[in-house]
């Protein structure tokens, strides 16, 4: 049995009186990707920000096996878990690398001498990157954003990487790509909760799944599983299903 | 009006430019990290100048009072925090790092007073009374209105400056003080006689600017700050503390303003409300800046500069009113040229 990184037990959010997400549970193993589908405003970034601490939450959230019930956004940074917003919240005015850099930022402060190499291996993962290393985050095309977004990210050495829609607004080339950074990433020890819109591919390269519906998990299982069950072929397999085949 | 005039002028004018851009500098980095329009920045300017003068005669300033008021108050906030949070053994550190500089900074003080030291050493001193003022007034004031609007904190920087010059009234009394220049060279060039202290402040405020240049293009501290400003929700989610930027900016702010009070110590009389007005100024170049660009609230502080001291020839006793009118074409023309950018939220 692995290794549990995240365990998440009856967690609720409300936005002032409107409940967005209510007991939910659900574990991380270390080394696995672990996805979360469901559809708009079934409160899949909710749950993420929750997570990071963005949001204020009740229920309990173990990372790592310490309690995370009063640590700040930036000490969760620092014990190793790292979101990716749907925002990407890059910094637009700063270069690439200065985004890069700023991503180790806690390790930087822990006095970790590893940060060039880490750079290096960002930009062997995403060339695009190291060519426009001295343009403005801002200046860059929306797939180059997400890449600099999961760049940003794993800058920080993530144990538990959390991505909110990374294929979100980007062509089905890209999208592909992403997606298949994501899943090679497994193999370098990150793991990874991964929330998508684009459920066929997210449970092609994930190995445990949930499904959000009205703030609540609806069904859980293995990803093959998943893909195979009735009800989510219908609901969110069931149309266009060929298309992200190829 | 000769050319001889025109010369002199213009050297007043760039004397007073330089520190109006400092102070610049200061008021957009704490207002971007922070949100905070810091009305009491110019305070630290009479700080800085009432400082030294009091060690001059010899007198414990009353700044360090005030250094050790701000720091049991601090003290006790964090006390209170960390019991809340539930974080009891953080506790003697926490309170190890917020009292003791304050108190070895008082001590130090008590021992050098009476000592007449050189003025390189009374200038010394008066930075280490003056500098921890800022990160301490973030914390006691500013730091538990983190979230609050911008109007709040706007209002609450007016209370502050409230305070600061009443308190300043209290140590240092209503007289004006005059500090030595820190070299009394004259030099003269075609016929224009430029003191040393002159040369002081443009030389500390290219070196101050350089520095700052450096700090927050090729440091990472210094690209961290920058970040929180432009996208604060960004820099949390790579590990940024916002506290720990505020503290810094103000730490800054504090820095600039207590230095450019001891440059212009010598050559103009302060009193302990003198540095609301020169804060002004420097927030009027900030402003032309639109809040948000070094260089062009530098060019601001210029012509703030010039038009003070080209006015103050002309009408005299308008010159206040000629610099802050200005304010009103700047703010039109900067409205209508300047390009509004969606942010990427």
């Amino acid at each position: 049995m692995a290794e549990r990184l995240l365990t998440v037990r009856e967690l609720n959010v409300c936005y002032g009186k409107v409940e967005a997400l209510y007991g939910a549970s659900l574990t991380v193993d270390r080394g696995t990707i672990v996805s979360v589908i469901g559809p708009n405003g079934a409160g899949k970034s909710t749950l993420l920000n929750a997570l990071m601490g963005v949001l204020p939450s009740r229920g309990s959230v173990e990372f790592c096996g310490n309690d995370m019930g009063n640590v700040s956004i930036e000490s969760r940074v620092a014990q190793g878990l790292c979101l990716v917003p749907e925002t990407r919240e890059l910094f637009s005015q700063m270069s690439v690398e200065d985004n890069l850099e700023l991503g180790a930022f806690t390790r930087y402060r822990r006095g970790d001498k590893g940060i060039r190499k880490s750079l290096d291996t960002v930009f062997t993962l995403f060339p695009r990157l190291e060519q426009r290393r001295s343009q403005f985050a801002g200046s860059l095309s929306g797939g180059e954003r997400q890449m600099l977004a999961l760049g940003r990210a794993l800058m920080s050495q993530p144990t538990l990487l959390m991505l909110d829609e990374p294929s979100l607004g980007l062509a089905p080339l890209i999208v592909k790509e992403i997606l298949h950074t994501i899943s090679d990433l497994r193999s370098t020890g990150v793991s990874i909760l991964l929330i998508e819109q684009n459920a066929r591919a997210a449970l092609q390269i994930s190995d445990y799944g949930y499904v959000l519906e009205n703030g609540e998990i609806a069904l859980e299982g293995p990803s093959s599983e998943l893909a195979d069950n009735p009800r989510v072929i219908e609901s969110y397999l069931g149309i266009g299903g060929g298309e992200e085949k190829g | 009006m000769d050319f001889q005039t025109i010369l002199i002028l213009a050297q007043d004018a760039i004397t007073n430019s330089a520190i109006y851009a400092l102070l610049a500098l200061a008021l957009i980095l704490v207002f971007g990290v922070t949100r905070v329009i810091f009305v009491a920045q110019g305070e630290f300017v009479s700080y800085g100048a009432l400082t030294l003068a009091s060690l001059q005669t010899g007198v414990m300033p009353g700044t360090v009072w005030l250094l050790l008021i701000l720091a049991f108050i601090a003290a006790c906030m964090e006390t209170a925090r960390l019991l809340v949070s539930g974080a009891r053994h953080k506790l003697p550190g926490a309170l190890a790092t917020i009292l003791a500089p304050p108190l070895a900074i008082a001590a130090l003080v008590k021992i050098c007073t009476p000592l007449h030291l050189h003025l390189g050493w009374q200038l010394i001193l008066t930075m280490l009374i003056v500098i921890p003022l800022g990160p301490l007034i973030y914390r006691v004031a500013f730091r538990p209105l983190a979230d609050a609007t911008v109007l709040v904190l706007l209002i609450a920087a007016v209370a502050v400056h409230f305070v600061l010059v009443g308190l300043g009234l209290l140590f240092f009394g209503a007289e004006g003080v005059r500090t030595p220049p820190f070299s009394d060279a004259q030099f003269t060039f075609a016929n224009l006689n430029v003191s040393g202290q002159s040369l002081c402040v443009y030389a500390t405020t290219i070196v101050f600017v350089a520095i700052m240049a450096w700090f927050f293009n090729k440091t990472l501290y210094g690209k961290a700050l920058r970040a929180v400003a432009f996208n604060r929700n960004g820099a949390r989610l790579v590990g940024i503390t916002p506290h720990l930027a505020g503290t810094f900016s103000f730490a800054l702010a504090s820095a600039i303003g207590c230095l450019s009070g001891l440059l212009i110590g010598p050559i103009t009389t302060l009193y302990y409300d003198s540095g609301f007005l020169i804060g002004l100024k420097g927030f009027v170049g900030a402003i032309v800046g639109g809040m948000a660009s070094y260089p062009i609230a530098a060019a601001g502080a210029l012509m703030v500069g010039f038009s003070e001291s080209f006015s103050s020839f002309w009408l005299s006793g308008y010159k206040d009113v000629v610099v802050f009118t200005m304010i009103i074409p700047v703010l039109l023309w900067r409205s209508l040229t300047t390009a509004h950018y969606e942010e990427e939220e």
